[in-house]
């Protein structure tokens, strides 16, 4: 089954990237379908972040290209926005001004960021607490903060680099349960990096495996039927627990 | 500092040492330390003289314009050291020679250069506050945390908005700590300026006071001083202090 060419919304090809000798990623190609939520999942090491930050024009690759809607990627741009795994908020600037920050960056003026911020805010589930700084928040608000920011403004496709690594697990389900809405409810593309087996199944439309350096995808996995029985009924479906199972057996010689 | 439970207040110990001035002057132990209160009362006498006005405004503009020379030369400075490596090669060895080599060797050069005037106190003032306030910046900029800097850059940030809106910021907490630091020895580099160099200004009033033996009118500038600086450094603590409160780490 092909995805048509005008459906796929970033095109990673034939990437290579060294590190000086470290060879990280060698001939890597993958495909991320337009409006849905892509999972990059792999042992410690093997090159995710790597990959990310390439789509996202924050580190050239030693070969290959990435497409986003048919253009080489050069650099950042606005077509794209970055969930940090340590949020990377400005301690200095209270949630207001750091949900703003991208459109700040770029030159929109002041009353008309901080309404679209503000309505983000208020989606995320901050509000009240524009005026806080980050040392005021949780680490589960932290990340909320980083996201309302990289969803303000408004790129097409979303990375995020683990960004619930850092919560707690109740948080955590939380988040995961949002993001499936958030994917539904916004026309965007996610790529999304995970340690986790079950995150990536549980919020994944595709799942790609990578294997250790130098890395390439040694498996898509494409989790179908139960992705529309509702957040709650995922956790028990058969074919979840199925292809937690199946991921499982393909890294483990990996983690010994 | 609590006793018996009791939180006393920032600096009591001062009291003790005043107590132990005063006992030591009374004693009658050496003419160079006269009791404090006699200090005291000689400080009230001098201070609204002429001279002492004189030498006061002296000392506090040589000591503001190389002040102001050094931050305005060594924060831009650094935070540049700090980005580029090429810059950092060129120029760390002699900050750090400068930072730790005896600047008072230097003056008679500086006499040489810039003549006896207000010119060269003013430089020998910048020469000793300026590294630390160079080295300062740099570290504050190589702290910097590296996803800031992406950060910046995934949101498309020019090499400007990133230098203004997240550089300085960043690095405000140390570059502080090096304006601290550096304002503390920009009051030895005036002094040693004014006393070598043209004998004016607070310089002037310990070379008269201590040839003629005044003791007191000596340690009565002395107070002035130590005074003035500590509150400098006071005030700059507590702005680094509020700052570092909102860039702490989290
Ligand atoms: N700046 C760098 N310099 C040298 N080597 C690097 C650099 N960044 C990453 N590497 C190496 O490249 C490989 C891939 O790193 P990367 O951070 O992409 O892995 P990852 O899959 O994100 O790992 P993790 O799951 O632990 O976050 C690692 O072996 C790492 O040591
Ligand atoms: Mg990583």
């Amino acid at each position: 089954m092909r995805t048509p060419a005008s459906e796929i919304a970033v095109t990673a090809r034939r990437i290579s990237k060294n590190y000086g000798a470290v060879e990280a990623l060698r001939n890597l190609s993958l495909d991320f379908p337009r409006g849905q939520l892509t999972s990059l999942l792999g042992p410690s090491g093997c090159g995710k972040t790597t990959l990310l930050k390439i789509i996202a024009g924050l580190l050239e690759p030693t070969s290959g290209e990435v497409e986003v809607n048919g253009k080489a990627v050069t650099g950042p741009g606005p077509d794209r926005a970055f969930v940090f795994q340590d949020f990377a908020l400005l301690p200095w600037a209270n949630v207001l001004r750091n949900v703003a920050f991208g459109l700040e960056l770029r030159g929109i003026a002041r009353s008309e960021r901080e309404a679209i911020a503000e309505g983000y805010i208020r989606n995320v589930g901050l509000a009240g607490f524009e005026a806080s700084y980050p040392h005021e928040l949780s680490g589960g608000m932290r990340q909320r903060v980083g996201l309302a920011r990289a969803l303000s403004v408004d790129a097409q496709v979303l990375l995020m680099d683990e960004p619930f690594s850092a919560v707690d697990e109740q948080t955590r389900r939380k988040f995961q349960e949002d993001l499936l809405s958030l994917v539904q409810r916004e026309a965007k593309t996610f790529i999304f990096v995970t340690h986790s087996i079950e995150e990536a199944v549980y919020v994944s439309d595709q799942i790609a495996i990578l294997l250790p350096r130098p890395s390439r995808v040694s498996e898509i996995i494409r989790p179908g039927g139960f992705r529309n029985k509702g957040a709650d009924q995922i956790r028990r479906d058969p074919e979840y627990l199925d292809i937690v199972d199946e991921i499982w057996a393909s890294l483990r010689r990996y983690v010994e | 500092m609590t006793i018996h439970g009791y939180r006393l207040p920032a600096m009591s110990s001062l009291v003790l040492w005043a107590v132990l001035w005063e006992i030591v002057g009374r004693s009658g132990l050496t003419f160079f330390i006269p009791p404090l209160s006699e200090v005291l009362q000689t400080l009230f006498q001098i201070i609204g003289t002429p001279a002492f006005q004189n030498a006061l405004q002296e000392t506090v503009v040589a000591f503001l314009a190389g002040i102001l020379a050094a931050v305005a030369i060594g924060i831009p400075v650094g935070i540049l050291m700090g980005k580029s490596r090429l810059v950092d090669e060129m120029l760390l060895p002699w900050v750090n020679m400068f930072l730790s080599a005896p600047l008072t060797a230097l003056v008679p050069v500086l006499m040489v250069l810039f003549g006896f005037g207000m010119k060269s106190i003013v430089i020998t003032t910048t020469l000793f506050a300026i590294w630390i306030i160079i080295l300062n910046s740099r570290a504050g900029v190589k702290q910097i945390d590296r996803s800031l800097v992406e950060m910046a850059r995934s949101f498309g940030a020019s090499p400007l908005d990133a230098f203004y809106k997240v550089y300085f910021w960043a690095a405000l907490p140390e570059i502080l700590g090096g304006v601290r630091i550096g304002v503390i020895r920009g009051v030895k580099g005036v002094i040693i300026g004014q006393l070598l160099i043209s004998v004016v200004g607070f310089g002037a009033l310990f070379e008269l006071y201590s040839s003629n033996f005044l003791m007191s009118h000596f340690w009565a500038v002395l107070l002035v001083l130590f005074a003035m600086a500590f509150a400098l450094s006071e005030l700059l603590a507590h702005l680094e202090r509020r700052v570092s409160y909102y860039a702490a780490k989290r």
